[in-house]
């Protein structure tokens, strides 16, 4: 019994994940295709349920046939030979702008430099629901494969026609088809040239398998990488247009509150300063952001607001204030044998409880957006990882239908889940209305910690029972707020209960990296750890001990011998392991610490991670997500909380939120297995749950004192220790 | 409205602004160098981080009126035409960006330490480095792009 995983391709849903509405109706036919790309091949991917009425083939369709409802992928080979290819998938640092490339060349045979990729421009590419939940590399790397693929079977067969030889015998290698017999070949810009050839891709076509890869599977360095270097790039926040005015937009003092009145006179005075007041909404333009600063400073606004929680009585909260049961939806409930008998009868129990504070994502770039109105058109360029999503947003807020809102999404400053929502956009839209002019709004750092949206805080609570072998007998997992993702154990457990019990939370929480699974992880590994020191056996070996699924095991095995977990550690040492299942992920990561008992301080010497994500599409990107993850899986574990107070945030600076910096920086290393024989899935997201618990175990293997609550260093403080 | 001349990548501006906005605002807003990134406000990230007299500054900090008459170096105008500076070259080469968000900052915070410090110990790599934030933990290979970049310039380590 091994197959206790979700099968591919079927993604685990989060339940913070603010996901979109349905399908996108493609209304252009082909002529409007050719007449905006140029003459050439195209192919498009049909979604499933428009694929099973498509027939391939060329020849046989119709000119002034309209493509298929809804398109999930597509691609262009033009006249000049340079190939782009449409996605919805964007970019924000996880390189997938680079690994899709990869794909395409990949199945296509043409050079890397040959291909661009036009990501989130909602009115270029195919709907997408959004780039989160690691689904880039599952789903649309095997789309755009299977595009290319395609292409490349109709390159074949025209070059086939025009030799007048059976396509069998030609290749296509390096942007050509080339036939080995006659030494001739032809390029892929003479083949398209004067064509007009639309095709929708055959249901089944074989793809090149990852052992024969020769472009995928090969470490590439960034596309556009000498962009970034020179400073070229241009995000969102640097976006410009002429006669552009920048915004400012006028906060509360708290969440959830009302705008009683506005003296907005002083502000303006100020030359050419627009106001806007529009039901909750206070915000100006300007010609300049010092004059939109110094305008929205002079605006006198009153607000009511409620009373609200703090942080310091937030766990308390958190399980006062669930939702009732017929509010909730309750299918990620899980319940097998019978687990209060088994625990009624068992001699070992555990009963523990674990928290986890609000963080903030903290992009780098905060959330930025330029608005433009051409009548009653809207076009943004914003940085988002839901560009569809934000279309509908604005949509909505300015009452038109989507076609008339345009957004653009240039390759953005990070987002680990908390771009997925476009209240910049349209605050930039609603003060570019009022303005008659493009309007540029970069939010603050204190505007995106404080009005953005934050990781879910939340409160596990664990019963156990174990029998004297090892073999854990019962499993109740109860998880407050934050989150059902990531909550089912992977353990042999014969009687279990799972439960999320969904809370009105006292912040806007949302998506972010791995979310729900990170604080699932985290209870779950130092709950298994704690078993295990009771029982005086090793943590890994009662996790082997109780653990079937093999690409599982597999990680924590071979990890643990490339970490040398068996090895005699150094006096004041500490080997700590977490690891597990997440978004298709198998990963195990391996913590040391050191205690310097004289100062009391505590350092992480080195973090080792075992990671098997399928088939390695690029391993020198593969690697940078799965160390970032761990870089930024440190900043949760140790030190990240959101202070609130009375709908305040309290830390809402990098001068007073701790994130990982240089010096925190342990020495890090990775061991990616490459299953050629599975299906790539994504890296960015797993590769972070296993920190904090082998942090927390390494800490407690160093110290014999137990952290149950993130962040933990400020545990350490009453113990005399701290992470130096 | 204040004048102040400034000396930008070997240019010679003059600029129209209040005295006493950020620097950073006055390359991004009037003279469109947007290498330079907004991302704190508050000095504590680094990305913003250009050359006052070759040595790193958070032009974010920088009251423009402070910034006259100083050569001033951002990250366009560290190649030499298509020459890379050898710190950019090294990040490219070592893959040491991802949103590459904080990489203009973190160039100008190594190119600054590298100006002053021949084979900087990894110690002062560090401090160089402290107040340069990556939130895509991209840290391990700026690291290894410095130490590359510093045996190009100043040769082998000892």
């Amino acid at each position: 019994m091994i197959a206790k995983t979700p099968p591919p391709f079927t993604i685990e849903p989060e339940r913070y994940e603010l996901t979109a509405p349905a399908s996108y109706v493609f209304q252009s036919g082909r002529r409007e295709f050719f007449k905006f790309l140029g003459a050439g091949l195209f192919i498009a991917a049909a979604s499933s349920k428009a694929e099973a009425f498509q027939e391939s083939g060329a020849a046989r369709r119709n000119p002034e046939d309209s493509l298929p409802q809804e398109i999930s992928a597509w691609l262009h080979i033009g006249e000049d030979g340079i190939v782009t290819v449409f996605t919805g998938k964007v970019e924000v640092g996880q390189n997938i702008r680079t690994s899709l490339t990869q794909a395409v060349a990949e199945e296509l045979k043409t050079p890397v430099d040959s291909i661009r990729l036009v990501m989130g421009d909602t009115q270029l590419v195919p709907f997408d629901m959004g780039t989160f939940g690691s689904r880039t590399t599952p789903i649309m790397n095997l789309q755009l494969r299977r595009v290319s693929s395609a292409a490349r079977d109709v390159l074949l067969a025209l070059a086939a026609k025009q030799w007048n030889v059976d396509p069998a015998r030609l290749r296509a290698e390096d942007g050509k088809i080339a036939d080995p017999h006659t030494k001739r070949s032809l390029s892929y810009a003479q083949l398209v040239k004067g064509q007009q050839i639309a095709q929708v891709l055959p249901a089944e076509d074989p793809l090149i398998p990852p052992r024969e890869w020769t472009v995928a599977g090969q470490p590439l360095p960034k596309i556009d990488g000498r962009d970034f270097v020179t400073g070229a790039h241009r995000y969102p926040s640097d976006q410009k247009l002429p006669e552009m005015f920048y915004g400012k937009v006028v906060r509360p003092r708290a969440f959830n509150a009302t705008l009683v009145s506005a003296d907005t006179s002083e502000a303006e005075k100020l030359p050419g300063v627009i106001v806007v007041r529009d039901c909750n909404f206070l915000g100006v333009a300007a010609p300049t952001s010092a004059v939109a600063d110094k305008a929205a400073s002079l605006v006198r606004a009153e607000w009511k607001a409620e009373p609200q929680p703090s942080n310091k009585e937030l766990f308390e909260y958190l399980k006062q204030n669930q939702l009732p049961r017929g509010e909730r939806n309750d299918n990620s409930r899980f319940e097998s044998g019978n687990v209060d008998s088994a625990l009624a009868s068992a001699t070992r129990q555990f009963q523990q409880t674990y928290n986890v504070q609000y963080i903030a994502h903290a992009p780098l770039e905060p959330r930025a957006a330029l608005a433009q109105w051409s009548d009653d058109r809207l076009t943004v360029w914003t940085g988002t990882q839901r560009p569809f999503g934000v279309r509908s947003e604005l949509a909505t807020a300015f009452h038109l239908s989507e076609e008339k809102v345009h957004v653009l999404m240039p390759d953005t400053g990070s987002g680990y889940g908390g771009k997925h929502s476009g209240e910049c956009a349209v605050e930039a839209a609603r003060l570019a209305r009022a303005a008659g002019r493009p309007v540029e709004l970069v939010w603050t750092r204190e505007e995106e910690f404080t009005w953005a949206y934050f990781r879910p805080a939340g409160v596990i609570d664990i019963r156990s029972a174990v029998s004297d072998d090892g073999k854990i007998t019962a499993w109740e997992f109860h998880n407050y707020n934050s989150g059902a993702a990531g909550m089912r154990t992977y353990y042999e457990i014969p009687n279990q209960r799972i439960e999320f019990h969904p809370v009105n939370s006292p912040l806007r929480q949302g998506s972010y990296r791995a979310l729900a699974a990170t604080a699932n992880h985290f209870a779950r590994e130092v709950h298994m750890d704690e078993m295990a020191n009771s029982l005086k056996m090793d943590p890994l070996e009662f996790r082997l001990n109780n653990l079937k699924e093999e690409r599982l095991r597999a990680v924590f095995a071979e990890g643990a011998k490339k970490f040398a977990w068996a090895a005699t550690k150094p006096a004041n040492h500490g080997f700590g392991v977490g690891g597990g299942y997440e978004k298709l992920g198998y990963v195990a990561t391996f913590v040391e610490v050191a205690v310097n008992r004289g100062s009391g301080d505590i350092k992480i010497v080195r973090i080792f991670t075992a990671f098997d994500c399928g088939a390695i599409v690029n391993p020198d990107g593969l690697r940078n997500q799965v160390i970032g993850a761990n870089i930024m899986g440190i900043g949760g574990a140790l030190f990240e909380a959101i202070e609130f107070e009375n709908g305040r945030v309290l830390n809402n600076m990098f001068s007073k939120y701790r994130v990982p910096r240089f010096s925190d920086i342990p020495s890090l290393d990775a061991y990616l297995i490459d299953r050629k024989d599975q299906p790539p899935v994504g890296a960015g997201e797993a590769s972070i749950v296993g920190v904090a618990p082998a942090i927390s175990n390494a800490i407690f293997d160093a110290t014999g004192i137990r952290l149950r609550s993130l962040p933990m260093a400020p545990l350490l403080v009453p113990h005399g220790l701290r992470i130096s | 409205m204040d004048e102040t001349p400034l000396q930008i990548n070997g240019r010679q501006y003059q600029v129209s602004a209040d005295k006493e906005i950020p620097l950073l605002t006055v390359l991004r807003e009037l003279l469109d160098l947007t290498g330079s990134k907004y991302a704190c406000g508050e000095g504590q990230c680094g990305a913003c981080t250009v050359l006052i007299d070759g040595k790193a500054r958070r032009s974010c900090m920088v009251p423009v009126w402070a910034a006259a008459g100083k050569q001033i170096t951002t990250i366009e105008g560290l190649a030499k035409g298509e020459h890379l500076h050898p710190v950019q070259q090294a990040f490219l080469e070592e893959g040491a960006m991802q949103c590459a968000f904080c990489t203009s900052g973190m160039i100008m915070s190594a190119v600054s330490l590298l100006n002053a410090t021949r084979n900087p110990s990894e110690a002062e790599i560090l401090t160089a480095m402290q107040g340069n934030i990556c939130r895509c933990g991209t840290h391990p290979r700026i690291l290894a792009a410095i130490r590359k970049a510093s045996t190009r310039l100043h040769g082998a380590q000892p």
